[in-house]
């Protein structure tokens, strides 16, 4: 593992915000093409590090790497927050495309793309609802597309279904699966959802309480390709012990 | 659209309402004119005079349209500043107020004596009265945009120049509209005033005349003319916002 260049690394890295301490020494490497899910308790630092990942703060001490050189500004990663921060005055479409125009990509080629990855997902015929319309799934779905479609190599997702119910996740969980393998990207998932993080990803990564650090590094052997069922099978009943077991340790 | 209508009701027959209540009374206990008109009589004053009115009524309506432009632009740009430059706003802000607690109805005799009778210190006096409405909103609608929207389009890589015209200006419509449905409503007001000061034309300047010479009916239906004026304006505003915004008028704000 140590001869390929991690996709992204922490090494040290501290943030003090407002002198309360969040990330402290934090050191951690993602593989290329790997998913990595970080789970922690409330607060606990875990968009603070996504944040630092997608180059919107630097870090008050240590560095970040992507592609073993330091990230200095946003723009390399893709990036997706919390809440889905769809503009109410565009449409599906013109949501989709908001990250490629944002980047200067001209409007008819944004869109363009934006139109054909919603063929591609059979959601075409919402091209033109604008997001009050949109359920909270669907909310997702676009804010998930919006994010992809910048065709970065890297995507780091903050909580991304934490807003659903239970069933509505489940079946975004389901197609984020179902499209892990043409995303072709490194992925970051940051969740509080036990289930959510070893069913996606390849490695769960427990943060300790504020301030933050790495506590239990798990690899999570499922096979793949994993499908909702996954949930039940012996292996992951005992992942998800080790993990609880980590995480109450951690509280 | 189609709603328009039912949901307007309401309103008309309360309207009809007052207005058979109101010549009723008139005719029940006597009121004589010069103190009360009925709406008939008002109505019929309208009639006669309806050349001398609509000749008056558009040099009152072009100051009020004027000085409304003139102070969108004005708050706007204001507006903009202080968004921009915290230098400006704390130079600007304070002195914007105090603008405000100014009586523009004790300017007005001022601004007509530096540039005389004609349509300018008129159109100066609705600037004085519309623009802080929209000032203020601006600077709050620009102040509003939600911080993880900002993070978001940075995490894109987009130039704060681009953030401020994809994600800014859209998000501060809303409040924008707000102020100018506000300021709209003071624009025929800030005319008439400008009028009674001094002027040779106008409705401002036909009501006193009026008042004088105890028309009151006429007075009545001048005083109707205006507030149809300020209505239409309001209207005229909210089917522009109805296109150019359609979102703000959701319900879901966000």
């Amino acid at each position: 593992m140590t001869s390929v260049r991690p996709k992204l690394a922490a090494s040290g890295a501290g943030i003090v915000k407002g002198g309360v301490r969040i990330l402290d020494g934090m050191d951690l490497e993602v593989e290329p093409g790997s998913f990595l899910a970080l789970i922690g308790p409330s607060g606990a630092g875990k968009s603070t590090l996504l944040n630092l990942f997608a180059g919107l703060e630097p870090p008050t001490e240590g560095s970040i790497e992507k592609d073993g050189a330091p990230l200095s500004r946003p723009g390399s990663v893709a990036y997706m927050p919390q809440s889905d921060l769809l503009l109410p005055w565009r449409n599906v479409l013109a949501n989709v495309a908001l990250g490629l125009e944002a980047t200067g990509v001209p409007k008819r080629v944004a869109r363009r793309k934006a139109m054909g990855a919603l063929e591609h997902f059979g959601l075409e015929e919402f091209a033109k609802v604008f997001p009050p319309a949109l359920s909270g799934g669907m909310r997702s779905r676009v804010a998930l597309l919006r994010t992809t479609l910048l065709g970065r190599d890297t995507l780091l997702l903050d909580e991304p279904f934490g807003a659903l119910d239970a069933l509505t996740r489940r079946s975004l969980q389901g197609w984020l699966l179902g499209v892990r393998a043409e995303l072709a990207a490194t992925i970051v998932l940051v969740t509080h959802d036990v289930d959510e993080a070893i069913l996606l990803a390849d490695r769960v990564v427990t943060l300790t309480r504020r301030p933050a650090r790495v506590g239990l590094d798990l690899l999570v052997d499922l096979p793949r390709p994993r499908t909702m069922d996954a949930g039940t099978t012996e292996g992951f009943v005992r992942l998800k012990g080790r993990l609880l077991e980590a995480l109450g340790a951690a509280g | 659209m189609k709603r328009a209508f039912p949901t307007a009701l309401p309103a008309v027959l309360l309207a009809l309402l007052a207005l058979v209540g109101w010549e009723t009374l008139v005719r029940l206990f006597g009121v004589p004119e010069f103190l009360l008109p009925g709406p008939l009589a008002i109505a019929a004053a309208f009639w006669e005079s309806r050349g001398l009115l609509l000749e008056h009524a558009g040099p009152t309506a072009a100051e009020a349209l004027l000085g409304f432009i003139g102070a969108a632009v004005a708050g706007t740009a204001s507006g903009l500043l202080i968004n921009r430059s915290g230098l400006a706003e704390r130079a600007l802000y304070p002195w914007l107020v105090v603008s405000q607690t100014l009586p523009v109805i004790a300017l007005a005799p001022i601004l007509v004596t530096w540039f005389g009778y004609g349509m300018l210190p008129k159109v100066l006096v609705v600037v004085l009265f519309c623009f802080f409405p929209i000032t203020v909103a601006t600077v709050d609608g620009l102040r509003a945009t939600d911080p993880d929207l900002i993070r978001l389009m940075r995490s894109f890589g987009a130039p704060r120049r681009r953030i401020f015209y994809m994600v800014e200006v859209p998000g501060a419509l809303p409040f924008l509209f707000g102020g100018v449905r506000l300021a709209v409503t003071y624009c025929v007001i800030g005319a008439v005033v400008g009028e009674w000061v001094g002027s040779s034309k106008g409705l401002g300047f036909l009501m006193i005349q009026d008042k004088t010479q105890f028309e009151i009916p006429r007075l009545f239906a001048e005083i109707a003319l205006l507030s149809a004026m300020g209505v239409s304006l309001f209207l005229l505003v909210a089917f522009v916002q109805r296109l150019v915004a359609p979102w703000t008028l959701f319900s879901e704000g966000r």
